[in-house]
């Protein structure tokens, strides 16, 4: 009896088409992706079944923690740079081209206006450690918080105010916000949350 | 793990002109595809989240219109409570005799089973409404604003909601789900009043 051979086979697979896919996901998720933004302090939104979409731009970003710390954040430098200006020249405080432009670049800020030099002089990654975000105050002795959200409006009337709070905030800060808001007749604003299914209702 | 092919023609004689083979090895390519993929995929936001638009009445007219004014039998005051409990009691003081208080939750069974019966007949109109534009094929815009004039009917109930200083944030959220829930044209968020004290104070809470 003849030996059966056995065939071998070449254990190099062609991976061309595999490379295929893998740059045609690639490429969608570039065009797609906008990225996750760093947010000072983690937030649990509560959820709600409205199905409306926030708009990428003109926000007035609001982050409230679970602790009631108001942190406070527009889009665009250019904005960014106009805001300090005339925050500063509110609370007569001047702020150098460099602070200007390393406060262009932060996303959300928490700090009373008067720590804001130090807070621009700190390094990033030292900027979200809890001693260091301490929120902006917005009491009615002292509310810097109305003063940010009605200077941005002045800088582009087409901003809208999103605010997006921990579950876990107690209500009276709530209240205090929107009474803020309210003293600057900003009546109307945009409260983020997450999907709830929809099964929870039927 | 992935190897570059080698030149395995060592062997061969000199002087004949190679063969080059024009295969190429994919392998790396495809890792740093994937690689860069998982990258993507850890980095963006895909879902945009949700938000709830909310329109409050500017602070002169608040002040300008009696809040008592609104007529007893449509009011509706809700009083978000501590440990996720809700009170209400329908209308007001009237000649010494103080509305009954009733505690509910945010169950499907709580509150909103009170809302729903409260507001039954603009409820039944609105899924009227909903049978006919699946029926008849209502654009968006047209089913929007019949909806619109609907839940803002004259006789529908008003609803006040008032936030004691131990309630949450979620709380308040999870009202305002149940305003759009059972279809309430008319609610504001108020601030809570010392005969809502009182009341509370009364069921020793």
């Amino acid at each position: 009896m003849p030996k059966v051979k056995i065939k071998r086979k070449s254990t190099a697979i062609d991976m061309t088409a595999m490379c295929d896919v893998a740059f045609l996901l690639l490429t969608f998720f570039m065009l797609t992706s906008n990225f996750t933004q760093k947010e000072p302090v983690a937030v649990n939104t509560p959820s709600s079944i409205s199905e409306i979409k926030i708009p990428d731009r003109n926000i007035i970003a609001i982050l409230v923690d679970a602790k009631g710390k108001v942190f406070f954040g527009i889009d665009g430098q250019d904005n960014r740079i106009q805001l300090l200006t005339k925050m500063g020249a509110a609370y007569n405080i001047t702020f150098s081209a460099a602070e200007l432009k390393e406060f262009s670049l932060i996303n959300k800020f928490g700090v009373p206006i008067s720590l804001m030099k130090a807070y621009l002089a700190l390094k990033t990654e030292e900027r979200d450690i809890p001693k260091n975000a301490l929120g902006i105050p917005c009491d009615s002795l002292d509310n810097q918080f109305k003063n940010w959200v009605s200077l941005a409006k002045g800088i582009n009337r087409d901003y809208r105010i999103a605010i997006k709070a921990d579950q876990a905030t107690t209500y009276p800060v709530i209240k205090k916000l929107m009474g803020s808001l309210q003293d600057i007749n900003e009546n109307r604003y945009n409260l983020l949350t997450s999907l709830k299914s929809i099964r929870d209702y039927e | 793990m992935s190897e570059v092919a080698q030149d395995n023609n060592k062997g061969k004689k000199k002087g004949k002109t190679k063969k080059m083979s024009t295969r190429v090895d994919f392998t790396p390519m495809v890792d740093l595809g994937f690689l860069l993929i998982t990258f993507f995929m850890l980095a963006t936001t895909l879902s945009k989240p949700q938000t709830m638009e909310i329109a409050l009445p500017s602070k002169e007219k608040v002040e300008e219109k009696d809040q008592s004014n609104i007529k007893a039998s449509r009011a509706v005051t809700i009083l978000l409570g501590k440990d996720n409990k809700i009170f209400y009691y329908e209308g007001t003081r009237e000649h010494d005799i103080d509305p009954e208080l009733i505690e509910v939750n945010y169950s499907p069974t709580g509150i909103r089973q009170f809302l729903l019966k409260k507001n039954y007949e603009v409820m039944v109109k609105v899924r009227d409404l909903k049978i006919e534009k699946e029926s008849k094929k209502l654009s968006d815009k047209e089913f929007e604003k019949r909806k619109d004039e609907i839940i803002g009917d004259k006789k529908a109930p008003i609803v006040c909601i008032k936030g004691t200083d131990l309630s949450s944030y979620k709380n308040l959220v999870d009202i305002l789900d149940e305003m759009a829930i059972c279809n309430i044209g008319r609610y504001a968020i108020m601030d809570i009043t010392p005969f809502d004290l009182e009341l509370l104070a009364k069921k020793s809470l």
